[in-house]
């Protein structure tokens, strides 16, 4: 399929090829009077590599892989366009945020973990909400049995918040939800926990995941169809913007694309255009790119092919800041550089013999921190069983403290830039992100990828490739489908009783019978009204029902009144 | 099972399997990888979509006439969500659908799962051909007292 010449996409393909040189006389020389010869008198193989993303890997790489100007395409770190890093002294100011991701079981639990953690040196905090919490669900609904604190707190009120945050100072340290479909809920919570703690909201800082589009794409996490949520996004945009100056209300995320199964390309091209999306949206509110572009992070996943990964994150940079300048006119540097939150991959953690997951966790971190990311979670050994236990995620917090204290990994920014594979594979990622950014706009830009199930059957195509591969050893997983133990000794994992729930539903029960009725009554009566009328903001509605005490699903059940639910399409 | 004896009981109408998603989880990376393996394996394939009620999933199942429902949490809510799918097929007395489970499911869950006719409940790292292999037996038995039922 040729790409239309007059996209902006295709030109940016044509430039990406055109610095591409095309012979390479030391390579080839190389081959002919080394390698070859060393091969056929020894009779060793050249294996034949590629990686996550399908691109086939050379055995050698020079200075000939490298056309075009390079400083160019690279700048220097906090110049455009920020291949190199977003800051001009990325980690010799401070190192990246260490944001260990918990939740799990009651308020009161995570607040004990969140205690735990900032006592260890945790330097931001990460809330994770169980299932019923992200799909808007309170915790007495029969829905909701079983699954109460299971894999992050619970929330059901505000009261719950409060005690999530009781005794943390939230003037000093930032706060990430990884929260979607009811992001703007969750927002006004936490505006209401920080005005009866004496914190004003525009002294607020943090982030809420509140991406929409990749739940249908990938987390599947949603309570209506993506007009109503972006409706609402839309309106956390424009109120933030104006007054909450420290909260970056999208974390635009590719971690879920990868860990449904994607590759790293797809990742990064996915993810980036539903960045394209968010600031396409803006601009149609009467925001400028530059007032509101800042606000926007990103959030990658780490996986295991190492050089892979620094050059996925080093490529999305370039991509951001080059888009952003040349297709939506931004002028300032501050609109065109990408801030991202890494994780380490979930999916590369095994079952089998789980202390090997410290070590692969190790790697990944190390990518994450190559690629120059500004804040990090680790993930622990024992989560591909449950929500880690205490030890675990110390020791996962500990690993992030080793290579930024003991390595010298971060002694120089960007130290692997140059190399040329890094540098090739960088190039390569960017066309390729590039060509699907081509496509998606060809069937009607992202909304409709989606809707047509696109992006969700390239990601299934992707990761049933990966499964094959292992099951056929062509890709090895260390004690899964190679060097296998049996009668492996279980570990200690962390459980959560049974207890939560009941606990959560006594509190709720205790907050229905002390709230006034007829305030929560008049709230939801006016955020249905708001609801109808797109051209309200619904913002201070929220913010007046949960200080109300009005439950999340009460919310969310209005939303479905007036929005109704979604079905997704059809992929399997 | 004998493999002959199995392919014959399938010869005219393939393995029905339907998978679901019970509880409130999104995770589904497995199961259309499952997806693919069991329709690549000859089976003919279902997806109850997601978050389905327990009596949505078991009215499908009777619907379609399946032999088998494939079960799949990574939420930890298993105990208390696969069981009610168990409860529900004892309660309306249908006994030629099998039910097998997967996830993230610690081996001291097992044996309750087991007991609840929810068998398999396999996690990650098994490889597919343990899982076909699982299924396939599962649902000559189901045949067999579909077969017979009738």
């Amino acid at each position: 399929m040729s790409s239309q010449p007059e996209s902006f996409w295709a030109k940016k393909i044509e430039f990406i090829q055109s610095r591409r040189p095309s012979s390479g006389p030391g390579q080839e020389e190389w081959r002919k009077e080394t390698l070859q010869p060393w091969l056929n008198q020894t009779g060793a193989k050249l294996a034949e590599k590629e990686n996550s993303s399908g691109i086939k890997i050379k055995e050698i790489f020079s200075e000939e892989d490298l056309g075009g100007d390079l400083d160019e395409r690279l700048g220097y770190p906090g110049s455009y366009p920020f291949t190199r890093g977003v800051y001009p002294n990325m980690y010799l100011g401070r190192p990246w945020t260490m944001r260990m991701f918990s939740g799990f079981g009651t308020p009161e639990d995570t607040n004990r973990r969140l205690k735990y953690l900032i006592r260890h040196g945790e330097t931001g905090l990460s809330i994770a909400f169980d299932m019923p919490t992200l799909y808007g669900f309170d915790c007495n609904n029969s829905r909701a049995e079983g699954e109460v604190g299971k894999c992050g707190v619970n929330v059901t009120t505000l009261k719950d918040m409060e005690v999530i945050f009781k005794g943390i100072d939230l003037s000093k340290i930032s706060t990430s939800m990884t929260i979607n479909a009811p992001a703007a809920v969750l927002t006004a919570m936490y505006v209401a926990v920080g005005k009866k703690n004496g914190y004003e909201e525009r002294t607020l800082a943090g982030t809420v995941q509140a991406d929409i589009l990749k739940e249908y794409i990938a987390q599947k996490e949603w309570m209506y169809p993506p007009e109503a949520h972006l409706r609402i996004i839309r309106d956390m945009m424009t109120y933030c913007t104006r007054k909450m100056p420290r909260w970056n209300y999208i974390s635009i995320s590719g971690y879920h694309i990868r860990e449904a199964g994607s590759s790293a390309v797809q990742e990064l091209a996915f993810t980036l255009a539903d960045g394209f999306y968010y600031i396409d949206m803006g601009l149609k509110n009467g925001l400028s790119a530059d007032e509101f572009a800042p606000r926007l992070s990103f959030f990658f996943n780490s996986s295991i092919n190492f050089f892979e990964e620094i050059a996925k994150m080093r490529a999305a940079r370039r991509i951001w800041a080059t888009v952003l300048k040349e297709k939506y006119g931004a002028t300032k540097s501050r609109t065109m550089l990408m801030r991202f939150h890494t994780q380490t991959s979930g999916y590369t953690l095994t079952w089998q013999q789980p202390l090997n997951n410290i070590i692969r966790t190790t790697i990944e971190a190390m990518a994450a921190v190559l690629g120059g990311t500004q804040s990090l979670h680790t993930n622990s050994y024992d989560e591909a069983w449950a929500l880690p236990s205490d030890e675990a995620v110390k020791v996962a917090l500990r690993t992030q403290q080793i290579i930024a204290e003991e390595t010298g990994i971060p002694d120089t920014i960007d130290p692997l830039g140059g190399s040329y594979y890094l540098e090739w594979l960088t190039d390569k990622m960017e066309e390729e992100a590039y060509r699907y950014f081509d496509q998606i706009e060809r069937l009607g830009g992202i909304l409709e990828a989606i809707k047509k199930g696109y992006l969700q059957k390239e990601i299934a195509a992707t990761s049933y490739r990966r499964q094959t591969r292992l099951e056929s050893g062509e890709e090895t997983m260390v004690g899964v489908n190679k060097y296998v133990e049996k009668g492996e000794q279980p570990i200690n994992i962390l459980r959560i009783s049974k207890k939560a729930q009941s606990n959560q539903i006594a509190r709720l029960n205790q907050v229905l019978s002390s709230r006034d009725s007829k305030k929560v009554d008049k709230c939801l009566a006016d955020l249905e009204r708001a609801m109808e009328n797109d051209e309200e903001n619904l913002m201070p509605f929220f913010i007046r029902a949960v200080e109300s005490y009005c439950t999340l699903q009460e919310i969310s059940d209005v939303g479905r009144k007036v929005f109704g639910g979604w079905k997704e399409p059809v992929i399997v | 099972m004998a493999v002959g004896k199995s392919q014959s009981l399938f010869k005219e109408k393939p393995i029905k399997i339907l998978l679901a998603k019970p509880g409130i989880d999104g995770h589904d990376r497995g199961m259309f990888v499952l997806a693919k393996a069991f329709r690549d394996a000859g089976m003919d394939v279902l997806y109850a979509g997601l978050l389905p009620t327990p009596e949505e999933v078991i009215d499908t199942a009777v619907s379609e006439d399946v032999d088998v429902i494939a079960l799949s949490l990574l939420n930890g809510a298993h105990l208390t969500v696969f069981k009610k799918i168990s409860d529900l097929l004892k309660k309306r007395k249908i006994d030629d659908i099998a039910l097998v489970g997967g996830g993230t499911i610690p081996d001291s869950d097992k044996p309750k799962l087991e007991k609840m006719g929810i068998s398999g409940n396999y996690g990650p790292g098994t490889p597919l051909s343990t899982i076909i292999d699982h299924v396939t037996k599962r649902a000559s038995e189901a045949r067999l007292r579909k077969l017979g039922g009738r």
